[in-house]
This record gives C-alpha cells, structure tokens and sequence, in this order.
C-alpha cells in the first residue's frame, strides 16, 4: 500500500532511487537538482544504503563514470540539469550507443545566456536525438514512481538503454507534495535484481566501444534505432505492472477532458496542472476544450498522438523551449505526427515559461481563446512568445 | 620485490601469454603498441582496460576484431581517468555485495599524450585526487599523431609540427611541455614513475609496482612514433634510448613521496646527437635557430639537475595516505 509523506519532490527522487538499491552513483552539483545527490550522499553516508558515491569533478566525469561503472554491471544513477545536461551532451549519445542502463534524473533548466537557473525545457530539447528514452513528471508522485519504472525498462534484456526522468526544475524540484512512497514489498516484486547481458569480466573479456568503420556504422545505429522504438512494448508492461502493483496508472499519452473537446492543449510536464486549472474554468463556462499530454517523450508516441488529435478543431500547442530561429520544438513534432493525416487539425504554437517566467492560469486562458479563433476557421497564426514584452 | 627483476635478462620472465596481440593495425615502429604489450605483461590477465580515444584505440579495436585479451572499453577522448573511476567503484560496491567473487583486479586507464595532458587532464586530475585504486599510463609520443602530429602540450620546445610548423620565420613550438609528471606527483598518490619503452624490463617492473598499490599510480611513458618523430621505423628504440641518454627523459619514479632515480645517466650524449636524427628538430640546424639549441640543452640540463637535488635530498616529499584512498563510500 506504501507509506504517504510529505517531502520535497527532489528527496523523493533520492529516495526513489535508493528504494531502487542503486550500486553507483556518480554526480556533481548543479541547481536546481543538487538536493538529489546530496540527499542520496547522506543516505550512503547514514549506513541506508550500501553503495558508492563517486563525487567527480564535472558533468562529463559523472556521465563518464556512469558509462564505467554501468558496463562493470553495477544499478547506476545520476541527477543533473542545464549546464551539467549540455556538458554531458558528448557522452549522452555514448551511453546509449554502448547500451548502458544508466538511470539520469534531469531537474529540468533554462540554458545560458544569460545564465538562468530557472524551470523550462530548454536543456532536454536540446538531447532529443541522444537516443535515451525520456519520460516527463508532471507531479511528485510520477518523479518518484519514474525512477523503479526506468530501472526496469531500462535493464529489461530487449531494452538495454539509459533512461532520463525529466521533471521541472524548482516549480517541481523544490516543492513539497505528498507522495506515497512504496513499500519494500511492492519494490521486489516490479523491479528484479540487475542481471547485465555482458560486463567487463575478467574471466570472460570482451571489447566495449570499438571503432565501427562505415560498413558497420549505418547497422548500429539502425540497431539502436530500432530497439529505443522496441522498447515501447516494455514501457507499457512495466506501467500495467505498476498499476497492478502500486495501483497508479502511466500511459504515454495522457488525456484530460477530452472525451467532447474540439480544441485541445497539448502540453508536457509541470505546466499540465495549471492547464488542467484553466480547462476546469472553460469547461464551467461550456467551452469544449481538454488537454492531451505527453509523458512518453522518446520513443515518440506517434500512433497515440494522432489517436488523440486527429479530428479535433484545432491544437494549441504549449512549449517550454525555443527552437531558436525556428520556434517550439515540440510543435514541430506534433505537425509532423499529423501531416497528411485525414482530420489533421491546425496547430497554433505558444513558447511559454521560459527561464522560469511563470504561466499562470489566466495565460492557458488566453491561449485558448487564440485557439478557439483557428478552430472556427481562422488563420493559423504564427507561433508566439507568451507574456513577452517587446 | 619486483624491482629484483632488473638484475637478470627478464625476459623469459615475463609471461608468453599476449594480451594485447599482434596482429593490429598499428604502424610499423610504433612505440606505444609495445608499451601495451609489455604493460600488459606485467599487469596480467586480471586487468580491466579504459582506453581513451586515439592511436591505440583505433589500432586495436576496429569491429569484429580486436587486439585485447582482456575486458576492455572505450568510452570517448577526454575521459579514460572517469570511465576508470566508474569500473573501479562499481568493481568495489559489487564485490562488497557479493554479486561478483572478490578477488584483486587492476583497473587500467591508458591514453596518449593529448588526451592525458591537454583534453584528459581535469578528468585524470579528478581521479587521482579522489583516490581510485586504479592505474594511468600516458603513453607520450609529444603530440597528437592520431589526427596527424599536431602540437600537444607534451611537444617539446622548438619541434615542428602540424599546428606548429617551423617557417621561413618561426621555430617551431614556442613554449616546452608541460611536465605531467610532476602534475601527477602534485596529487600525492601512492605511486608515481617516468618511464620509457626503449627500457622495457624497467617499464614492466614499474606497471607490476603500481599494480601492487593500494590507492592510484600513475606512469607516464615515452613512446616514439616514427612518423611525427621523423625517423625510420626500425631506428624507434634508438630514438628513445636516446631520449633517456641525453637526460631529457629521466627514468625515475616517486613512492609515497620519495624520489628515486631508476637510472642514472653519468655521462650524458649530447641533445643535438638526438635531435639532430628527426626532423622534427631538422631546423634547429640552421644558423639562425642555433640559439633555439642552446636553449633546449639548458632546459634539459636545468630539469634534470632539479630532479637529482630531490633524489639526492632522499627526503620524503610528501605522505601518502593509502589507508584514505579509494575509501570513499
């Protein structure tokens, strides 16, 4: 049944991943997600935990020594945010490329310049094409259940890929939410030991990370390619079980008020429960409107995407980075999940929130009213920077 | 004592069993495929490799085949010193757990020049300061000959290189190398030593004595590479015999902050007589860079008379702390 406490989500997050009894872990301070790492240091130092901590020197050392210590066959974690994501960046994409299960909590961070600690999604666009598997938090609880469920997906044999749990940074990160943490029981039955395919071992020595020559190189990638999109079938047998066992339901693509709606926003994270405010005041006022969001960023929902939005009136898509000089990059992804689709529906862009600039109630409102315009047969309107001063 | 080895013709000493094998793609006369062969004599079969992206990676490791008989991983460029701190911890957690049989094994971290000293050097600094129990080997060829014979930091003062060409007005590097070394010793780990692959008996004997630390050691070995050197292939050895001969390589080592010299070069040759055999130094012959040769030989003259005070001092430089490193957790 798990135990509900009130705690800070980023120490829910630590928790998480020491319920998870994770061997290494390799990280470096950076706002806002330090409060994980220092939080899973005291843990190992209180005796709760039997791991090592590895306090490296930087974000390419952390992800570095992740890769190290994950081929070694050990259950590996790492937090880090913006600056620290993008100094990884280079490493990213070997993780993935060696098929390591590292497990990467991202407290997500507005990019310099001009340095801004913030909240917006500005650092994981950035890592769309860094072949992980990301998933989306909109809340405390999903933070702390994404953790097990990322371990598991993440070293499910078919799989073998890293995983980063993405959730804002500060609007998330450093409030405190009641959140039922599991109990042991439930943890042993949804997550197995960590058993790796292969691991440095000196009894049996294989080579990790060879040079791959153009003959080779194009089958690697589609490998790759292929299992992040394979591993779509484990992500949902591992939320049905974690519906059956913690009795809390995932699904990549999630609806709210939609069953009638002709405009709906499509959102991801933190942000979902404003929207989901500002639907609840439309909706009082009879405007047929709903939200469908995203929790399953990479592989990319496609088919469940366009089953939510194809025949709808018109999208109003919210995103919380720039694309700069092109505009929201998860508007992008969504026109090009519907083009040529029968019922494709116009999609009006918004940028919203950037470096923690807030979206209140009222913004998803006038948000709407943009949308319900196209929705009644006007012009789609190029995309637009909410609450920007010009 | 391993160091008893240097008083017989070793060898037959050293194991037959090759684990790094022939049969790579490394250049003729290459040094540093040698200083693997012969470190990894030394080291044996339990030993995990983190090779850093370069020469000896690509040599070695071209898919499906490779040159290692032993687990091996290469992860990127700047970070052989990281991936080593990951495998060494996770090597500990697991053996603490039960989940692999406890048992000694050498985690060994290997790079050239650049990716030790220049791009590496914060992730090897980073390591060596936490106190992994784990080994770094730089092997130095003085410059990035991968990508072909630009500058490193490791380039000594006056050699032409890709990125530091002598010309009609200029020398070749300005600057002299970065003494890694030294930079290592800074750490105050357990143990630190210079080597070179020309003394091959003394290179093995000193990886078997890193091995045998509780805590990081680090070796940092001459390597020749006929290419970025300009010489032939057959003359590498002489190359950097020569490079020892001259006092410019001295072969030393610092154990738990004491500095000994492993051999002491008496009567030096001089440093034209091995400049004078690359090209790299080919214009340092002419009239108006002659000066630029006098100031090498005070260079190395002056480094070497630096290190024989230490020796000399027979004074511990600094403690280590074994019973601290590779204690985290």
């Amino acid at each position: 049944m798990g135990t509900r406490k009130g705690m800070e989500v980023s120490i829910g997050v630590a928790e998480s991943a020491a319920m998870c009894d994770v061997d290494v872990i390799a990280a470096y301070p950076i706002t806002p997600q330090t409060h994980i790492v220092e939080h899973l240091s005291e843990i190992v130092a209180d005796g709760h935990l039997d791991a090592e901590f590895v306090p490296v020197e930087s974000e390419h050392s952390a992800m570095s020594c992740c890769c190290g210590s994950s081929q070694a066959g050990a259950r590996t974690f790492t937090a880090t945010s913006s600056q620290g994501l993008e100094l990884m960046h280079e490493i990213l994409y070997v993780a993935s490329g060696m098929r390591l299960p590292i497990v990467m909590a991202v407290a997500n961070r507005a990019l310099s310049a001009p340095i801004n600690i913030w909240n917006d999604h500005g650092d994981i666009m950035a890592c769309r094409d860094t072949g992980w598997i990301m998933v989306f938090a909109e809340n405390g609880q999903e933070a702390f259940d994404l953790v097990p469920f990322a371990f598991r997906v993440a070293e499910d044999a078919k799989v073998q890929l890293p995983i980063m749990v993405n959730f804002d940074g500060f609007i998330l990160s450093h409030v405190i939410e009641p959140i039922v943490v599991w109990d042991r029981s439930e943890v042993q039955k949804f997550l197995p030991p960590f058993k790796p395919a292969q691991r440095l071992d000196v009894d049996n020595p294989w080579t990790f990370g060879p040079v791959g020559i153009p003959d080779i190189y194009s089958e690697t990638r589609m490998a790759h390619n292929e299992a992040l999109k394979g591993s779509r079938a484990v992500i949902e047998q591992a939320w049905d079980e974690l519906h059956a066992v913690v009795g809390r339901r995932y699904r990549a693509v999630e609806e709210y008020e939609t069953a009638d709606a002709e405009v709906v926003f499509f959102t991801m994270g933190g942000v979902t429960e404003t929207c989901m405010t500002a639907v609840k005041a439309l909706r009082a006022k009879g405007k047929k409107v709903g939200i469908v969001h995203l929790r399953l960023f990479r592989p990319f929902p496609e088919e469940d995407l366009r089953k939510a939005l194809l025949g709808r009136k018109a999208v109003v898509c919210v995103d919380r980075a720039l694309s700069t000089g092109f505009g929201g990059p998860i508007a992008s992804e969504v026109k090009s999940a519907l083009y040529g689709h029968a019922g494709a529906p116009p999609v009006v862009e918004f940028i919203a929130g950037l470096g923690g600039r807030d979206v209140k109630i009222q913004d998803f409102i006038d948000m709407y009213e943009e949308g319900a315009k196209v929705a009644a047969g006007g012009p789609v309107p190029p995309y637009k920077l909410v609450g920007v001063r010009e | 004592m391993s160091t008893q080895l240097l008083n017989v013709y070793a060898a037959k000493l050293l194991p037959e069993q090759e684990l790094f094998a022939s049969g790579h793609r490394a250049c003729q006369g290459c040094a540093p495929a040698l200083v693997l062969r012969y470190a990894m004599k030394a080291l044996g079969p339990d030993t995990i490799v983190c090779n850093a992206t370069g020469c000896m990676e690509i040599i070695s490791s071209s898919y499906p085949e490779t040159a290692w008989g032993v687990p091996w991983m290469h992860v990127a460029f700047e970070n052989a010193a990281a991936v080593a701190s990951g495998v060494e911890a996770s090597l500990k957690v697991l053996m603490r757990k039960g989940r692999i049989p406890q048992r000694r094994i050498t985690v060994l971290a290997q790079g050239g020049d650049g990716a030790t000293l220049d791009i590496g050097l914060q992730a090897l600094s980073g390591a060596l300061e936490r106190g992994h129990n784990f080994i770094y080997m730089c092997y130095d060829n003085e410059a990035y000959m991968n990508t072909g014979i630009q500058r490193s930091g490791a380039t000594p003062f006056g050699a032409s290189t890709t990125t530091s060409p002598a010309g009609r007005k200029d020398f070749g590097k300005h600057q002299s190398r970065k003494d890694l070394t030294a930079i290592a010793v800074a750490h105050h780990v357990p143990y630190v030593a210079q080597a070179a692959i020309s003394h091959w008996q003394d290179l093995s004997d000193k990886a078997l004595k890193a091995s045998q630390q509780q805590g990081p050691a680090f070796l940092n070995v001459l390597s020749g590479c006929p290419l970025g050197w300009g010489h032939e292939t057959k003359d590498t050895i002489e190359m950097v015999r020569l490079a020892v001969e001259t006092r410019y390589w001295p072969l030393y080592e610092v154990l738990d902050g004491h500095f000994r010299l492993n051999y002491d070069v008496r009567t030096p040759v001089p440093l034209e007589d091995w400049l004078s055999r690359q090209t790299r130094f080919r214009h340092l012959f002419q009239t108006e860079n002659k000066e630029h040769l006098r100031e090498l030989q005070a260079l190395v003259d002056l480094e070497w008379e630096i290190l024989a005070e230490r020796v000399k001092a027979g004074a511990q430089f600094f403690k280590a702390r074994p019973e601290l490193v590779g204690g985290m957790a």
